[in-house]
């Protein structure tokens, strides 16, 4: 492996330093518009707090202690090193981190990994590999429906769960008739994958993809 | 994210005990308001009570002939419930209006009502705001205001109450259970969950410290068409500019709400004797008393022609 060079180890040093400047910045401006905190309170505000949790991940028990502020997300890629699973906005709004818990597509990055007891996680390294891939991956390759990858892996638990979800018979916001079983027409895909955001545009490929796998017998 | 301890309820009763007897504690069920929250260090539990195990996930009929909803029933569940389809239509497009699949998965039906503004001021902390920060001011007013209320607000306050369901919620009378802290329990008109801002807009329910929400129950069916029309930027996952709730029986007459334009879902049971008269004179009592900002006063507009084309679908 090629050595970082004394240019790259002072340019980290530089953006550290940069990076405390800054957040002192951040903190005594904060300090000025609001009551100044006892410091020993801080600090133990600050200490964290550890939790044990157990779940199975890709069909695999996989037990963990952590600080209770771990999302799903950060356990799945931090503690399991299961990168596949994205942090796009780390804030719910595209859906990136999308994995299928119990059977249900979720956001990974707004739930607690210790609010997931005995749960059943399956993330994108669990519906395929490379080699094996899940139709839905081998219809994603099939129809470009990506372009830089990023959002890809939320893309493709959301879909898989999407097409669960209208054959549970439920309904979206433009289901004509909410007494009558969705069907998987183009709107309703699209719909249902609106939480999933796609920077590089490549939608009407990922719907493309998504019809093919809905249209084979199941 | 500050530092929190976390512990699972077991009872009601033992939840909303823990919550007064902790300091600074939360409740936490789907979690997906409250973590944005905590991300952003706009909310600092110091402590998180899961309510998850309560138990409160079922959907039930009532002696009346209406239907009790648990708190923590998901919102994808309550949408697709086939008795909610059938009889309260309202409430499945309500809530399939709103946020996204993935979303409607985690969010539960008492935490879709605790939500909290999505007022942009509220969410940046570098901005004074006196909801997040009581006292500080509010950014919001003499700012960019094209999403704010534009009746019931005041000087403190004029963010408004983002939920689609709520707007469902109210049109249909329905009423929260709680558990509170002493072992007691009680019922509350929907209408009087939510507060208006005043001066005091960090307070933004009844609810007292440690009470919990435990069910919502739905009277029994009105009848009539079910419409729920959201007006907003995107096709779909975003918040409603505003948005029309109604329920249109044979004769013309019926109940209508309004979201998007304030600070609790809107509605005025005066407004609805007009309702065979048609949009202009529903809105003209419905917004009675509108208080708009330059930047949000076509909502008056679109609150009347929004209503218009729920009644003209509602005539079929």
């Amino acid at each position: 492996m090629r050595k970082p060079s004394a240019f790259e180890m002072s340019r980290r040093n530089l953006l550290i330093g940069t990076a405390t400047s800054v957040a002192i910045g951040a903190t005594s401006a904060q300090a000025q518009n609001s009551v100044p905190q006892p410091l020993a309170a801080a600090t133990a505000a600050d200490a964290p707090a550890m939790a044990t949790v157990s779940f199975n991940v890709n069909g695999e028990v996989r037990a963990l202690k952590l600080d209770t502020r771990t999302t799903l997300l950060d356990a799945l890629r931090e503690h399991l090193h299961l990168t596949g699973t994205k942090k796009g906005c780390d804030h719910g709004q595209c859906g990136a981190c999308a994995v299928i818990v119990g059977g249900q597509r979720i956001n990974s990055c707004l739930t607690l990994a210790v609010m997931h007891e005995g749960d059943s996680v399956t993330t994108i390294e669990g519906l395929g590999t490379p080699e094996h891939m899940h139709p839905m991956q081998a219809a994603f390759v099939k129809h470009d429906g990506f372009q830089c990858g990023y959002c890809t892996p939320g893309q493709i638990c959301s879909a898989v769960a999407v097409l669960d979800e209208i054959k549970a018979g439920i309904p979206s916001h433009v289901t004509d008739d909410l007494n009558v079983a969705p069907e998987l027409t183009n709107a309703e895909l699209r719909e249902r994958m609106s939480g999933n955001i796609c920077r590089c545009g490549a939608y009407s490929n990922i719907a493309e993809a998504i019809t093919e796998i809905a249209g084979r017998p199941a | 994210m500050r530092s929190f301890t976390y512990e699972k309820a077991h009872s009601p009763a033992a939840a909303a005990s823990a919550a007064v007897r902790t300091s600074n504690a939360k409740f936490i069920a789907g979690g997906t308001n409250l973590l944005d929250l905590m991300k952003l260090e706009i909310e600092t539990p110091s402590h998180l009570i899961d309510v998850n195990g309560l138990g409160f996930d079922k959907i039930e009929p009532t002696p009346e002939g209406g239907l009790r909803i648990g708190a923590l029933v998901r919102n994808t569940a309550l949408a697709a419930d086939e008795r909610v389809r059938r009889d309260y239509g309202l409430l499945s497009r309500a809530l399939l209006a709103g946020a996204s699949g993935q979303l409607r998965n985690k969010a539960t039906t008492a935490g879709n009502l605790l939500q909290r503004t999505r007022c942009p001021y509220f969410y940046d902390t570098n901005q004074p705001c006196n909801k997040r920060s009581p006292g500080s001011g509010c950014a919001a007013i003499g700012g960019i205001t094209r999403q704010h209320a534009v009746i019931g607000a005041s000087d403190a306050c004029i963010a408004t109450h983002p939920s689609d369901m709520a707007i469902a919620m109210r049109a249909l009378d329905a009423t929260v259970q709680t558990a509170r802290p002493d072992g007691t329990t009680r019922n509350i008109p929907i209408a009087d969950l939510h507060r208006l801002p005043g001066n005091t807009p960090h307070l933004e329910t009844t609810l007292g410290a440690g009470e919990l929400i435990t069910s919502v129950t739905l009277p029994k069916p009105l009848g009539g068409t079910h419409v729920y029309r959201k007006v907003r930027d995107r096709a779909s996952y975003a918040f409603a500019l505003v948005s029309v709730g109604a329920i249109v029986q044979r004769d013309g007459t019926g109940r209508v709400a309004v979201g998007g334009i304030a600070h609790k879902p809107w509605r005025v049971e005066a407004a609805e004797a007009e309702m065979p008269r048609g949009a202009k004179a529903v809105a003209a009592r419905l917004l009675d008393g509108a208080k708009p900002t330059r930047d949000n006063s076509f909502k008056l507009a679109l609150v009347e022609r929004t209503l218009a084309a729920v009644l003209t679908e509602a005539k079929g």
